[in-house]
């Protein structure tokens, strides 16, 4: 009997979950750009897993017969001064891309998402002290702050994602406190606490959960900014040494030979642009699909 | 307010003594370390104050700020309070300008796009909108380097006069980088403004005005405007935190001697109290701009003043 219950409470709640999935793709999938976007982004997700399948030249062996060669049928965007093929050397920076894109806002969401949900929950003194912290934080231009905060650290690919995490985390911080607030007022926290629930438990179980849609939208709409923050780090050096191939280093390698050879710097530029926009254009879209209520507010 | 610019001047404290490594080692060259004793750096660090308690070094260093002193560049070992009133004004002229060119281009921009909302207009004001936030700025300053500077020669690529000094030149100097600093600017205030824009002119005190016949440009300009830019307004402040940090890139690119260049040129070769100096300076300003724009808002939104 008991059994039987369970199975159809199961059922319940299964077939809204569905219908919510369907709408999100219906309204995803219905503006063009979103898809196009979409598709840049696994492209972009192929590559970056398995760029060794994919680009055509080895982005480290240097060639010194063949340095600075403009493009050709075998190297279709050309060479760099030491021979390296610019389109392999592309192919590779995405995995770079992405990497410091996911984790630096992995970061930033996690630990802005931690801090703004004490601060919002526990309120008082807490909220004062976190959230004027926050404050302090944002007075700060993030590109300023992930250069004092690698040069802090020291070199390294995973240095530059902390710098970037911590740098942009005021803003989870802010929209995750905002959300607290208003859950914590609901009656079922209520509930929760007088059914001797622990604060640790209210927070992560009943109010993180209920504060989800914004955040994920949130997510979503900076990855674009993370990578570009990501590009401008490396395009001043800073963090992403050889032989790591980045985007900005690369921008930043090719500016010498801008003269007679401007597809060196142009190109990563473009690689930075196409696929930036791909995740502005997407993170749009899981808006719209998410909440079109956030429109203008995020 | 008062809270916050002291917890700024504490990150800005600690992320130098946070420094992996002794930070006497920050005073010493390497051969300064082969031939010295124990004994000597000891004296050292007591003449540095550094082997006194962080929080009374805090308040030393705290101390010294207040009356302008920044500290000495390990380099040059001049002051970099110094360092920073040269460059400071630069990097001013160049962000005040973008700042004020994203307003006043932006905001119309994302108002026009609301009101004409579905026309072409509007797609492609939207379509820029989207790319300027797009573009990286140092991307877009080799460009136009490539455009302007090398292939037309219209423009010098590189470097900072001062306007008292050959004004033509410096308008020619800094046009360039202006316009890279302007563009992801204006674009989000274009953003901004548009769905701000939008969100307002569905409200019920938007349809009584059209219903009792006051003239579009009321409508949008008295009724309109006025609600849509309070959101703006205060993105505003995250706007100008956004300029600063794209000057660092732009200053690199046409090699400005501006405060980003500085914050570079002292990462590259370690001299931290001048990153220090610089990321305290820039800070304490966009807090205080932000304080004028938080106070603007009792003009905008009475709201405020009264409530």
């Amino acid at each position: 009997m008991s059994e039987k219950a369970e199975r159809s409470v199961e059922l319940i709640e299964v077939s809204p979950r569905v219908n919510e999935l369907r709408r999100f793709l219906k309204v995803f999938l219905s503006r063009p750009v979103v898809v196009f976007g979409a598709i840049v982004i696994l492209i972009l997700l192929i590559c970056a897993a398995f760029p060794e399948w994919i680009a055509p030249y080895d982005p480290i062996k240097q060639d010194l017969k063949n340095v600075l060669l403009q493009p050709n049928s075998e190297h279709l965007l050309g060479t760099d001064a030491l021979g390296r093929d610019l389109l392999s050397r592309i192919i590779f920076g995405a995995r770079t891309a992405v990497m410091v894109g996911v984790v630096a806002l992995g970061i930033a969401a996690v630990s802005g998402m931690i801090l703004g949900l004490t601060a919002g929950y526990f309120g008082g003194i807490t909220y004062v002290i976190i959230m004027r912290f926050i404050d302090a934080l944002m007075a700060f231009p993030v590109m300023l702050l992930a250069l004092a905060i690698a040069a802090l650290l020291g070199g390294g690919l995973i240095n530059v994602m902390v710098a970037i995490g911590i740098g942009m985390m005021s803003g989870y911080a802010r929209v995750m406190c905002g959300q607290a607030i208003s859950v914590r007022e609901n009656d079922y926290i209520m509930a929760a606490r007088s059914s001797g629930a622990s604060n640790i438990r209210i927070m992560f179980r009943h109010v993180l959960p209920n504060c989800f849609p914004p955040m994920i939208v949130l997510m979503t709409m900076m990855i674009g900014m993370t990578i570009l923050f990501e590009a401008g780090l490396s395009f001043l050096g800073i963090g992403i040494k050889e032989p790591t191939v980045a985007w900005g280093s690369l921008v930043n390698d090719g500016y010498k030979y801008l003269l007679s050879y401007p597809l060196l710097s142009t190109a990563p530029g473009v690689a930075i642009i196409v696929v930036v926009y791909a995740f502005n254009m997407v993170g749009d879209g899981v808006r719209d699909a998410i909440d079109p209520r956030l429109r203008g507010t995020l | 307010m008062i809270l916050v610019l002291l917890i700024v001047t504490i990150i800005v404290f600690l992320m130098v003594r946070l420094l992996p490594g002794d930070p006497i080692l920050i005073y010493l060259t390497q051969q300064d370390l082969e031939e010295i004793t124990q004994e000597q750096v000891d004296i050292i660090r007591h003449n540095l104050g550094l082997d006194r308690s962080l929080f009374v070094q805090y308040i030393d260093w705290i101390g010294n700020v207040a009356t302008g002193d920044l500290g000495t560049s390990i380099i040059h070992r001049g002051k970099v309070g110094d360092d920073i009133k040269r460059r400071l004004p630069i990097t001013l002229h160049l962000g005040g300008l973008a700042f004020i060119i994203s307003i006043i281009v932006g905001i119309p921009m994302g108002v026009i796009a609301a009101v004409r909302r579905g026309t072409w207009l509007d797609s492609v004001l939207t379509s820029l909108g989207n790319l300027g936030i797009t573009i990286p700025v140092f991307w877009l300053g080799i460009l136009l380097i490539y455009a302007f500077g090398l292939k037309l020669d219209w423009l010098p690529i590189f470097g900072y006069t001062s306007p008292f000094k050959d004004f033509w030149l410096n308008t020619q100097q800094i046009i360039l980088p202006v316009f890279c600093l302007t563009i992801p600017a204006i674009a989000s205030a274009v953003r901004m403004t548009r769905s701000s824009m939008l969100e307002v002119m569905r409200q019920d005190y938007i349809r009584t005005a059209w219903s009792k016949g006051l003239r579009e440009r009321a409508v949008i300009m008295r009724h309109g405007l006025k609600n849509g830019l309070i959101p703006v307004v205060t993105l505003k402040g995250v706007t100008l935190a956004a300029i600063v940090g794209g000057s660092v890139l732009v200053e690199t690119v046409f090699s400005i001697p501006g405060m980003g260049r500085l914050a570079v040129e002292g990462l590259n070769s370690q001299d931290y109290a001048v990153v220090q100096g610089v990321i305290l300076v820039i800070g304490t300003i966009v807090l205080f701009i932000n304080l004028l724009i938080d106070l603007s808002y009792g003009w905008l939104d009475p709201r405020v003043r009264f409530g």
